[in-house]
């Protein structure tokens, strides 16, 4: 086994008990994205020279624990100081923070070692990271098709052994479907749970920060280290932060598992379906009590969503006006001309299309008609996850309605491509906790299976996910990328 | 729900993005699509149903009005496209 296989937990342990040194590990991991990178293209930007640095810095220290010298990448929406942050757009192309998300913050205080930023759809707008300003990124399981979206360089880096692990932001499953599709463990906990200050914002009512990891342990151990208020966003929330890896091992006897009929009907391969269904099962063998449930609005969370998203994006990104940062058309000659250029330049097709979509949901005469009407639907959609959470524990579904699409394959037809994320944007609206962790395979390729909990139940979803991954081989097995 | 080339034209002037002419058609035919899509939320009584902007419970969070530590001005403007003595500049607005 080759270092880079390992997992967060297992190299911790390892750098702790001094048997490898961090400035080892990060080779293991520059040497992989060596030698696999230009078939992935995950990375917008390296650092591995910084990365050696902060290694070599650690190696030095007396004593290493937790996530102290573990390679890991970051989504290109996480602002990091002195390293570009480019949203993967034309617009923040060699945009440099002066400052890191706090999240980042607290990963480099804990001893992270960044070896880059990791590629995405541009402003976090898409489901496969091909509405990526630069480039696409590639499945490690098969390379001619999508990693999803919009964390695809993520769950992409990943799945393919670049990094340990990475942190990415989930507006409407940017965490889970990438992590489904690239057979990983993607988590978007619970809204206000993680800081959002520094994560460029794109719906901010729906934004949150998340890991993506190999392991259940790992996105725990990732999960603690992240977590927590910040007076820098005043939307994070003044709880304690449990020891998430604390009761991993519990078991779920007695744990009250419903399954929405609503996430297993038409729109939702046969194969998709089955595998998740097969994975219950597993659940029942391990002591929880399954039954079927409802979520009756579900069937509405798609175009709520695609009309709250929008509207907020569509306030959030008036910022980009070529202004304080950012590309600006140089030759306009009065500054509404300038705004407008630069906006029309510098945001690729998606993100006009949102922005659009957006300012005429909140125009003069259609604010009652769209958004308003959507906020309504939200409260609704919201309520079923209420009344579903006073008779289950957990809920459990696919994550995606198909596994990973083909390059190209839903490109060309915005709508096609918003229904991939029917499965995930109803927990953002509600705001509450989901993980995705690998549920099976179909033709080599990975299935995502999806837990959704009440607010604050991260603990509970790690302990679920944990006990199927200890019953399945599913997280073992690895894409094969050797030539 | 069809939008024509002048609804496209006001929203884009309202979002500032200057879009190319033939790129009009395009937005107008995509953006058409997905309200239409939008409209099956119509089929849903919500009269009564409180909109729900924010599922947090929170409103209004105060702090004790203090100066903190912040971005120097060099840093803050860094990154801006044109500047002169530590201060964006623009065109000219009039």
């Amino acid at each position: 086994m080759e270092l880079y296989q390992y997992t967060v937990q297992e190299i911790g342990e390892m750098l702790a008990r001094r048997e490898v040194t961090a400035s080892e590990v990060l080779a293991a991991s520059a040497e992989r994205i060596g030698r696999v990178e230009s078939r992935i293209h995950a990375f917008i930007t390296l650092t591995l020279e910084e990365a050696e640095k902060t290694a070599k810095e650690l190696d030095a220290r007396d004593e290493i624990g937790g996530l102290a010298g573990i390679p890991c990448g970051i989504k290109d929406n996480l602002c990091t100081r002195g390293v570009r942050t480019t949203c993967a757009s034309e617009m923040l192309e060699d945009f440099v923070p002066p400052y890191d998300a706090t999240a980042v913050k607290k990963l480099k205080a804990a001893g992270a070692v960044m070896v880059g930023k990791l590629n995405m759809d541009e402003f976090a707008m898409g489901s496969s990271t091909e509405n990526s300003g630069f480039f696409p990124t590639h499945n490690p399981w098969d390379l001619t098709r999508v990693p999803g979206g919009s964390s695809g360089g993520a769950a992409a880096a990943v799945a393919a052994g670049e990094v340990f692990y990475a942190l990415a932001s989930d507006t409407g499953g940017s965490i889970r479907q990438p992590a489904s599709f690239c057979g990983v463990v993607g988590m978007k906990p619970t809204y206000g749970r993680v800081s959002r200050f520094g994560l460029v914002a794109f719906a901010s009512s729906l934004d949150q920060v998340g890991p993506i990891t190999r392991t259940v342990t790992d996105c725990a151990l990732v999960m603690n280290a992240i977590c927590g208020h910040d007076h820098l966003d005043s939307t994070s929330l003044k709880v304690p932060v449990p020891d998430y890896t604390k009761d991993l091992q519990e078991g779920i006897k007695g744990l009250k598992i419903g399954f929405p009929r609503e996430y297993f009907q038409e729109g939702v391969d046969r194969g998709v379906r089955d595998t998740i269904m097969k994975a219950l099962l597993k659940f029942e063998e391990l002591g929880a009590v399954v039954e079927e449930t409802s979520l009756p609005h579900s069937e509405y969370a798609l175009p709520t969503y695609y009309i709250i998203a929008p509207s907020e994006a569509s306030s959030n990104l008036a910022r980009f006006d070529g202004v304080r940062y950012g590309y600006r058309d140089g030759n306009a000659r009065d500054t509404v001309e300038m705004f407008s250029s630069t906006r029309a330049r510098g945001f690729g097709p998606e993100v006009i299309r949102r922005v659009m979509l957006g300012t005429y949901a909140l125009s003069s005469g259609y604010y009652d008609a769209y958004y308003l009407k959507a906020l309504k639907v939200r409260r609704l959609i919201k309520e079923d996850f209420d009344r579903a959470f006073e008779r289950y524990d957990i809920l459990a579904s696919p994550t995606t309605t198909s596994t990973a699409f083909r390059i190209g394959e839903k490109a060309q037809d915005p709508l096609t491509m918003y229904m991939s994320d029917m499965l995930t944007i109803p927990v953002n609206l509600a705001g509450i906790p989901s993980i995705s962790i690998p549920g099976g395979f179909i033709d080599n390729l990975p299935v995502g299976l999806q837990l959704m909990g009440p607010p604050l139940s991260e603990a509970t979803l790690l302990k679920a996910a944990y006990a199927f991954e200890q019953a399945t081989d599913y997280h073992l097995r690895t894409p094969v990328l050797e030539v | 729900m069809a939008l024509t080339i002048e609804e496209v034209e006001h929203v884009a002037r309202l979002a500032r993005l200057n879009l190319p002419a033939e790129e009009k058609n395009m937005y107008a035919q995509q953006l058409s699509s997905i309200l239409d899509f939008f409209t099956i939320l119509n089929r849903l009584p919500t009269d009564g149903v409180e909109p729900l902007a924010h599922v947090l419970p929170l409103f209004n969070v105060m702090r004790a009005d203090e100066t903190g530590p912040s971005l120097p001005r060099d840093e803050a403007m860094a990154n801006a496209p044109l500047a002169e003595d530590g201060q964006f500049k623009v065109p000219k607005i009039v």
